[in-house]
């Protein structure tokens, strides 16, 4: 038990602390690797909750794809960060307004609970025991019977999403030289190389 | 496992028929390029026709995939109206997008992912079920918008439909999240249950039925959400307007009946004022809005807004013979359409596409066949009595004075009149306003077809109602228990 509380405070303070250097390191490129270790961090909270699915989607999606976007962003375009921090601390005051808001809500739902006898007993998909039944294969059951259907579509949706910006952003310019593997490899020494019978002493 | 046993995929088979055959030209036109167009649409058309006929002949009645999809009349009416206007949508516009350069292969084929996603929300049984179709549907359509990419108005239009549309997707799936949490199910049938049971919803039910109704009208574009709705049919290439309001209105109708009369049946009294409320603005801005309108593209989007408040002025009735008059008037809405789009995408002028209204004088003699199609369509689309768009509008009457909606009635009824002003007012500017430019002769065999089909049902709907009223009949007997 001890050692699971000290894993959640090294976690939960690194992240703290990386989300801070986010917003307040000089470099952007710093910031983007600061947030791949809160996403880290993240997921090893996760891992300590019993949530081994999402710790690993947490790092694959996010540390994998989000943050490997964010650093094409910040690399690819030129972009003047010390222009846009320009009147950072002007917004400091809404910014605390907010999360003073979210800090008193947070409290409200964590002194009332909420709990209707009727929805229980009609809820869908019961969570399985996590000591039985680790939550990856939880979901393997019920993703590819139950929810089939679901999946599948959600397929078709992204397939959907390729097609799109496919159509949308691809260009096909005429001009452009491709390597064409078949024919460098079928080429033979007569196509390109032309031998000439000079004849001594009369030039070409 | 307790899920051993291969579920019953027969009733999904137009789905999944469908999708198959997507992916199928998807490859024939990676490998054939831009030039099979016009082979993959025609096959597209083909394949939907089938489609069709797997709804018909399919199994119904029946719900699969553990309670999420559901095949019955009601869903098989929708289907086949879907099918019939994206048929009608993708055949006229073969000649439009050769002449416009848009020909690329992934044109139908969007069009076709398009269809499938409108029929996975008219059979969706849940919640979830009806996101993912609806999202489907809707994510071709922002690529749709889009098509032109090299227009400035084109791409703003998807650029705008998008933004939008994302939007209203976060209303539905907010209200979706707070009718889970506070019904503990996604189940349209377990949710309607829960109501039989127990008469008084709690606030978070309520809070949920108003964000869901919200994105609701804004997929059907009714009045406070159909701001987008002129700029998209404006921006959006002519042959994807023509799309756009036809099969996805159908669509978003359809589930719009499905989510009011299924899950949330006990509750009619809480949703019936919301759905009053925006029937009587779209009606009213639909009309008033349209007088000022140059454009026929832009006429024809405030047309459709102000015909969604009719349709939906059935739908506030809270009977079954409220839903069967919204589907009667879709079906009809859906069959002038065509001919409208059919015109709109004839006016063409030495090799451009012109869009004024002003541009259509002197129709009537140029060309004279043409004109006089319009002409009925417009005289029907105003609700003049022996055409078609006159029943629908009265059938959707009877519906709302049956449940005694008095009030909304007369305001249906003065917009209505407000309305019949500016489509008179093109049949004035055919006939009888000085001839400009005439239009390009040649239509192509499928246009020509399309628009007698539409002329044709416009006007002798009068002599045979009965089919589509006892179809509209069974359809809206088997979603209300």
């Amino acid at each position: 038990m001890i050692i699971q509380s000290i894993a959640f405070y090294i976690f939960a303070g690194i992240i703290i602390a990386s989300a801070i250097m986010v917003i307040s390191a000089k470099n952007p490129v710093h910031s983007v690797l600061f947030l791949i270790l809160a996403f880290f961090n993240g997921a090893g909270l996760f891992v300590l909750v019993g949530a081994e699915f999402l710790a690993m989607i947490m790092v694959i999606v996010y540390v994998g794809a989000v943050a490997v976007l964010f650093m094409f962003v910040v690399m690819m375009l030129d972009i003047n960060f010390v222009e846009l921090r320009q009147g950072f601390l002007q917004y400091l005051p809404i910014g605390l307004l907010i999360g003073l808001i979210l800090l008193v809500e947070l409290i409200l739902i964590l002194s009332s609970q909420f709990e209707d006898p009727q929805i229980l007993a009609v809820s869908s998909l019961p969570i399985p025991p996590i000591e039985e039944v680790e939550n990856t294969k939880a979901l393997g059951n019920v993703l590819y019977t139950k929810y089939i259907y679901l999946f599948q579509s959600g397929g078709l949706i992204l397939l959907t999403a390729m097609i799109g910006a496919i159509v949308l952003t691809l260009r096909s310019r005429p001009g452009i030289k491709k390597q064409v593997i078949a024919k460098q490899v079928s080429r033979k020494r007569e196509d390109s190389v032309e031998i000439k019978k000079v004849t001594p002493g009369a030039g070409v | 496992m307790q899920y051993n046993d291969v579920p019953n995929f027969l009733p999904a088979l137009p789905e999944i028929f469908m999708s198959v055959i997507c992916m199928v030209l998807l490859i024939f036109g990676v490998f054939k390029g831009n030039k099979s167009t016009y082979l993959i649409s025609w096959l597209v058309i083909l394949s939907l026709f089938l489609t069709s006929l797997f709804c018909i002949l399919g199994p119904k009645d029946e719900i699969i995939f553990s309670n999420i999809f559901i095949v019955d009349d009601f869903s098989i009416f929708s289907k086949v109206l879907i099918i019939i206007g994206a048929i009608a949508a993708l055949a006229m516009s073969l000649s439009y997008i050769r002449n416009e350069g848009m020909e690329k292969f992934e044109y139908p084929i969007l069009i076709m992912l398009s269809t499938l996603g409108m029929m996975m929300m008219v059979s969706a049984n849940d919640l979830i079920s009806l996101y993912v179709g609806l999202e489907l549907q809707s994510l071709a359509l922002y690529v749709l918008a889009a098509f032109k990419r090299d227009t400035l108005k084109s791409s703003e239009a998807g650029l705008k439909y998008f933004v939008l549309g994302a939007l209203s997707s976060g209303m539905l799936l907010y209200g979706a999240s707070l009718i889970y949490g506070f019904s503990g199910t996604t189940n349209f049938e377990t949710i309607q249950a829960m109501f039989d049971s127990n008469n008084e919803p709690s606030l978070g039910i309520i809070v949920g039925i108003v964000f869901i109704i919200s994105a609701m009208a804004f997929k059907v574009s009714a009045v406070p959400f159909h701001m987008w709705t002129p700029d998209v049919y404006e921006g959006s290439t002519t042959s994807v307007t023509a799309f756009l309001s036809m099969a996805p209105k159908v669509a978003a109708m359809a589930l719009f009946i499905r989510l009011v009369y299924v899950p949330f049946y006990g509750l009619v009294p809480e949703w019936q004022q919301v759905v009053i409320l925006i029937s009587a603005a779209s009606m009213v801005i639909g009309s008033l809005a349209a007088i000022r309108q140059t454009n026929i593209k832009r006429l024809m989007a405030y047309s459709s807004i102000g015909h969604m408040g009719f349709a939906l002025l059935g739908l506030s009735a809270g009977t079954q013979q409220g839903v069967e008059s919204v589907l009667i008037y879709m079906f009809i809405y859906l069959f002038m359409n065509i001919g409208v789009f059919v015109v709109i995408l004839s006016m063409r002028v030495n090799g451009v596409m012109v869009e004024n209204i002003n541009d259509l004088s002197g129709l009537g003699k140029n060309n004279p066949f043409l004109a006089i199609i319009f002409g009925i369509l417009m005289f029907s689309l105003a609700g003049i009595p022996p055409l078609a768009g006159f029943f629908g509008k009265f059938y959707v009457f009877l519906a709302a004075v049956d449940s005694g909606l008095y009030i909304l009635c007369v305001i249906g009824v003065i917009s209505s009149v407000i309305g019949a002003f500016y489509y008179l007012r093109i049949v004035k500017i055919m006939y009888f306003d000085d001839p400009v430019d005439i239009f390009e002769k040649p239509n192509s065999a499928s246009m020509i077809s399309l628009l007698s089909i539409s002329g044709i049902f416009t006007i002798f709907f009068i002599v045979a109602p009965t089919p589509l009223i006892s179809w509209a009949h069974h359809a809206a007997s088997s979603i209300i228990q």
